[in-house]
């Protein structure tokens, strides 16, 4: 609508009644989880007792985060538009020397056309989760999830499968097609939990000084704001009053955490939006994010953990220069910046390239020589054209 | 009884379609859990990002909906339904409403029946549901052109310039692809298809956009068949 709607007086019903018939949020699924597994309703992919860290969650709930032998749920946005932030959640991996699985056998969560779209329904969005969890039970690896969306989405499917009957049977069915059990992870992991675990490993491998760099982050809505009850807090940072990932790391490698006022508010993304309605998620995103850190908190990079909040936050940069809007923070992922902290190639493994704003200042900021780093990138550039490798291996990027 | 908006738009639309529509939010097994009463107290007016740009209120979804007042619930579903931005920051509801979740479901209805807010609303949105649907990934690199986000600046130019080199200048073998975001094995995303026919959902993308049906159809249905799959065997099942 574009003029103010003029409005009668609201009615009121008589029969009005606000009547509390759904569950509260604060239950403890896992009850649920082992009660239904018990009856031989669906099997619970359990967390192998040495490889976990116990964690503290908003309520209390105690969350095991696995530390290695996990399968790798990619991300869509992060592996199509930012391939820098997946590559650099596995490069942590295998600089901390920790195990894991990169599946082919893995569809997106297609949770972000949800969002966007609603073309589809409960029963599909379930089986399409319960199918993604069959196969890591089937590999024989623990889920971690890469995007924040993945992890709220599922975070919904787990309610939904643990509290309607009618859909479990419906996604029985649906398997019982394609022949994959109904498999449920004991938790649902985002990426992010694993790096806040592993922030005391990844300083102790720390090998460039973040000590002159002002950092503020974005928490992102589906991590903390759907399903709140699984994601992670600290007493020790912001007295427990918000999630605890992300500005747990940028701590812990010495950075210095500035707030902002408008930390609560969405990127802008919009799922739908920013796809094809931009001038809302850029605006957003100038207005309420970029210009309110650059004018409380003047930082150096904006991180955040999730796929909409690094596109949206650093895309929507660009066009809005055209009005003087005041502009031009950095945008990287959690993963992103751990890896910078110990050393990682800025182009070959951060993939800095792909990002929008003008990171240069950033990394001269932090005594990387990216003139020389962008010639060795080249240099792999030129032997792919050239055809003397087929592919940039791991060994060419470490 | 009227619509809260004295210029509402559908007032000539029977109250028994608006009352059908209703009901089928209604019936969402989801629905018991979005809304529990409201203090109006704003809260979630004061979160939302699209109550700052569009003429949208996460409080009115809960009052309309909590009085089941039809006729307000018809015009928001033929109109501001789709500026929700999905983030869930309503959820701040001190009273643990979910006013994101219910529009979530409004739209999933919206989308059904093909109304035609949907259909403008998605309008240029269905070669994305094309994407997923059939590779199993959302975005591809190959998108990463100047024509679909000349807004973004000059390094989408580089990279859709660059895109096959630098895709192949990454270092996990599952990221060298352009046209997927990561290597989707076949096998995989004919079980994401089954999943989409099987849960009835094909029969909704028919409904609001029956050429990208058609060409999807068609595609995943001869891969289905190439891998001994019996077309006949495959009934929706929900």
């Amino acid at each position: 609508m574009s003029s103010l709607p003029i409005l009668n007086s609201p009615p009121k019903a008589k029969d009005r009644v606000f009547d509390r018939k759904g569950h509260i949020p604060t239950e403890y699924f896992k009850d649920l989880l082992f009660d239904l597994e018990a009856k031989g309703e669906l099997i619970v992919h359990r967390i192998a007792d040495d490889n976990f860290i116990e964690v503290d969650t908003k309520y209390g709930r105690k969350k095991k985060i696995p530390i290695q032998h996990t399968w790798h749920h990619k991300s869509c946005g992060q592996c199509g538009h930012i391939p820098g932030y997946s590559t650099s959640i596995f490069w942590l991996h295998r600089q901390l020397g920790y195990e894991y699985y990169d599946p082919k056998d893995q569809t997106s969560c297609t949770a972000w056309n949800y969002y966007a779209s609603s073309a589809s329904n409960s029963a599909a969005q379930a089986a399409i989760a319960i199918r993604n969890f069959a196969q890591a039970y089937e590999d024989g690896y623990f889920p971690l999830i890469h995007c924040g969306t993945s992890y709220g989405h599922y975070k919904e499917t787990r309610n939904e499968i643990l509290h309607h009957q009618k859909l479990r049977d419906q996604v029985r069915r649906i398997l019982d097609k394609l022949g994959k059990p109904l498999v449920f992870p004991e938790e649902i992991v985002h990426y992010s939990e694993w790096i806040h675990v592993m922030r005391d490993q990844i300083k102790a491998k720390q090998k460039v000084d973040f000590s002159k760099l002002t950092v503020t982050v974005h928490p992102a809505c589906h991590y903390h704001k759907l399903v709140v009850e699984d994601a992670i807090y600290d007493r020790d940072l912001y007295d427990g009053q918000r999630t605890a990932v992300v500005s747990s790391l940028v701590k812990s490698v010495g950075a210095n955490l500035a707030d902002y006022s408008t930390w609560h508010d969405c990127c802008g993304f919009g799922f739908r939006h920013i796809l094809v309605s931009r001038d809302f998620s850029r605006s957003f995103a100038t207005i309420r994010k970029i210009e309110r850190m650059k004018e409380e908190a003047d930082p150096d990079v904006l991180i955040t953990h999730d796929t909409g909040c690094v596109t949206t936050l650093d895309k929507s940069q660009f066009a809005t220069q055209a009005h003087d809007r005041k502009v031009g923070i950095p945008v990287l992922s959690d993963a992103q910046f751990a890896a910078l902290a110990m050393g990682a190639h800025p182009y070959k493994v951060c993939q800095l390239h792909w990002h929008g704003v003008d990171n240069k200042p950033l990394m001269e900021k932090m005594g990387v020589d990216h003139k020389k780093a962008w010639a060795e990138f080249e240099v792999q550039v030129e032997r792919i054209k050239s055809g003397e490798i087929e592919f940039m291996s791991w060994e060419d990027a470490e | 009884m009227a619509s809260i908006y004295a210029d509402a738009k559908y007032q000539d639309v029977s109250e028994e379609v608006k009352q059908k529509l209703f009901d089928e939010v209604k019936a969402d097994m989801r629905w018991e859990t979005t809304l529990y009463g409201c203090y109006e107290c704003g809260i979630c007016v004061a979160s939302c990002p699209s109550a700052r740009f569009y003429q949208f209120s996460p409080r009115v979804y809960a009052q309309v909906m909590a009085r089941e007042d039809i006729h307000t619930f018809y015009e928001l579903l033929n109109d501001s339904v789709w500026d929700c931005s999905q983030c869930f920051s309503c959820t701040r509801c001190p009273r643990q409403n979910n006013p994101g979740g219910i529009i979530t479901i409004m739209r999933e209805v919206a989308v059904n029946n093909g109304m035609q807010s949907a259909k403008t609303a998605l309008q240029a949105y269905s070669r994305i549901i094309y994407k997923v649907m059939s590779t199993g990934t959302q975005v591809a690199p190959d998108m990463l052109q100047p024509d679909f986000f000349p807004d973004w600046g000059p390094d989408v130019v580089k990279v859709s310039e660059n895109l096959n080199n630098w895709r192949r200048a990454i270092p996990p073998e599952t990221m060298h692809t352009t046209e997927l975001a990561w290597d989707v094995s076949e096998q995989t995303q004919l079980e994401l298809y089954l999943i989409w026919k099987l849960s009835g959902n094909l029969d909704q993308i028919e409904i609001l956009d029956e050429g990208i049906f058609m060409i999807l159809s068609e595609v995943m249905e001869e891969l289905l068949e190439e891998h001994g799959y019996d077309l006949d065997e495959i009934d929706v099942v929900v």
